[in-house]
């Protein structure tokens, strides 16, 4: 690897879930101390059962790897979220349904040839556009549980 | 002012002689030939749209089985089909939800996988009768199995359709798509100047047995649809501001495309159908011309609160589909993001698809045999007991 890759600093979204038992630990605050990364925490699922995060996290490509690690010794599962709306094109009509609801812009619609146009980088991973479109073109990115839209 | 007939605006199509545009591109065409002289080189322009159309549906006619059944309780991939027809007739339609899967899958979707050519399980009974001794059939169908398959939609195209916003406090969710609390969006659902009913504001051109694209078929206009109301408020330009009249249409589902026929999920409402419908619209004279050149800044429509709970809900506020298109529109002093429900884009392409057609001479314009109602006034439906009217 070239070493002026490894500082380069990233921007990415990822997914932890927390083993039954463990989403009580600070985890979030160790990735923020001892690995500098800037979060914003996009969605989180707290229960008895288990724990999901679904952060937004900006820092430097090692310290990225290194909250991998952590996590991993934690024994909580780090995914990183390259979609996190999965777009079938193939059965997308270009409607529009969903950039009714979409808040952050990450779906909208080109006003040229009114095509749908979806931007991974903007997306919050609400999950609010995939009961919004009437013919499912819209799923989950990875395997989280969606948590359901509210208002 | 040049006069066509039908005929002779066929007599080009058969020679491939005609000149045939969109609704959209014929703005363009007016705009720098003027309309006298575009209404001399135009013979026909087509029209589109295809959004979502809950009054849609199949009748199907499945052959006999030996020993054969009269079916009275019929499930297609366990969405409820009439049995309230002959023997092995049924009507599928497309909001009728599945009694396995609910409103994620039902009568549109078995339309949609008929046409896909997929096998549908086909479950009957009946309680037997001398000449249909059989009580029960459980069976695999596809389209090539069975003997007609048409669909027949009673009320599809819409000319013109009110805006929704809503202004309560909660989400709502609706067949207009999902509302967000204190007018967050408005969400409209007609293709605007694109759209076939708004470019034949009074129905000169379209009536009955007039042959459009359906589905991506042939298809045709068989009746006025129900809630047909051409007493609707115009503007100026004859353009109705109002949910108007209404077609029924009808077409072979064997030879559609589901790229043109699609089943949806509104959430928490129910099952719909896209149907992309696409009517060529012949230039008879500058009159029609001046119709077909209809501009989204001349298309008003109103919106309205979804979450008011009554019929006669009151509109907020007129709007024209320039300023719906354009994004965003100005409610309450507040600019308001704006989403369609019907795809522009395949409307386009069926338009371009229907110009193709007629410009390849395989698609002949039909005057229609009998005009649609010119007046009409819906009713409501109020609640009566028995001995009153
Ligand atoms: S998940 Fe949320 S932010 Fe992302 S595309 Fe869907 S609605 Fe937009
Ligand atoms: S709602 Fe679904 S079909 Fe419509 S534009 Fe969005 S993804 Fe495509």
């Amino acid at each position: 690897m070239k070493p002026e890759l490894k500082s380069a600093t990233k921007r990415i979204k990822v997914f932890l879930r927390f083993p039954p038992g463990r989403a009580g630990r600070p985890v979030t605050y160790h990735l923020v101390k001892d690995f500098d990364l800037k979060i914003n925490i996009l969605r989180a699922e707290v229960s008895v059962n288990k724990g999901e995060l679904v952060l937004d996290i900006e820092g430097r490509s090692e310290d990225i790897e290194g909250a991998a690690r952590f996590c991993g010794e934690e024994g909580v599962e780090f995914h990183t979220i390259d979609n996190a709306v999965e777009w079938n094109r193939d059965r997308c009509v270009h409607c529009g349904a969903c950039t009714a609801v979409c808040p952050s812009g990450a779906l909208s619609l080109d006003r040229r040839d009114w095509s749908l146009v979806f931007s991974a980088a903007d997306c919050y991973a609400c999950n609010v556009c995939l009961k919004a479109c009437p013919v499912r073109a819209l799923s989950p990115g990875f395997d989280g549980d969606p948590i359901a839209a509210t208002d | 002012m040049s006069v066509k007939t039908f005929e002779e605006i066929n007599e080009k199509i058969r020679s491939k002689k005609a000149v045939v545009v969109t609704a959209e591109e014929i703005i363009g065409i007016v705009e720098e030939k003027g309309a006298a002289e575009a209404a001399k080189q135009v013979d026909v322009v087509t029209t589109a749209t295809f959004g979502p159309m809950c009054s849609s549906g199949a009748f199907l006619n499945f052959g006999h089985a030996d020993p054969p059944i009269r079916m009275n309780y019929i499930r297609l991939n366990d969405v409820p089909a009439s049995g309230g027809l002959a023997a092995v007739d049924t009507y599928i339609g497309a909001t009728e939800a599945s009694e396995t899967r609910g409103m994620e899958y039902g009568g549109a979707h078995v339309i949609e996988d008929l046409i896909a050519g997929k096998k549908v399980h086909l479950r009957a009974t009946s309680y037997g009768t001398d000449c249909y001794p059989r009580t029960e059939i459980d069976t695999f169908i596809t389209k090539d199995s069975i003997n007609e398959a048409y669909l027949y939609n009673p009320r599809n195209a819409y000319q013109n359709y009110a805006a929704a916003t809503n202004g309560s406090d909660r989400t709502i969710y609706t067949y207009m798509g999902v509302l967000l609390p204190r007018f967050r969006n408005v969400t409209y659902s007609t293709a605007g100047e694109l759209s076939p009913l708004l470019n034949d504001p009074y129905l000169r051109t379209i009536g009955i047995g007039t042959r459009i694209f359906l589905g991506g078929a042939q298809g045709y206009v068989t009746w006025n649809g129900t809630q047909h109301n051409p007493s609707r408020l115009r503007s100026e330009n004859g353009v109705p501001m109002q949910n108007a009249a209404t077609l029924a249409v009808a077409g072979d589902l064997k030879q559609m495309s589901t790229r043109y026929i699609r089943a949806a999920t509104f959430e928490k409402y129910g099952v719909s159908m896209f149907v992309g419908i696409g009517i060529p619209i012949p230039i008879l004279d500058e009159e029609m011309l001046r119709y077909v050149s209809v501009r989204n800044r001349d298309i008003y429509t109103f919106i309205y609160d979804y979450s008011i709970p009554s019929r006669s809900r009151p509109p907020l506020t007129k709007v024209s589909y320039e300023e719906l298109q354009s994004g965003t529109v100005r409610l309450n002093d507040r600019d308001v993001p704006t989403a369609p429900l019907s795809s522009l884009r395949v409307a386009r392409e069926i338009a371009g698809v229907l110009k193709e057609w007629i410009a390849a001479g395989q698609f002949l314009l039909t005057q229609p045999v009998a005009p649609l109602p010119s007046t009409a006034s819906p009713k409501g439906l109020d609640v009566v007991g028995g001995d009153e009217r």
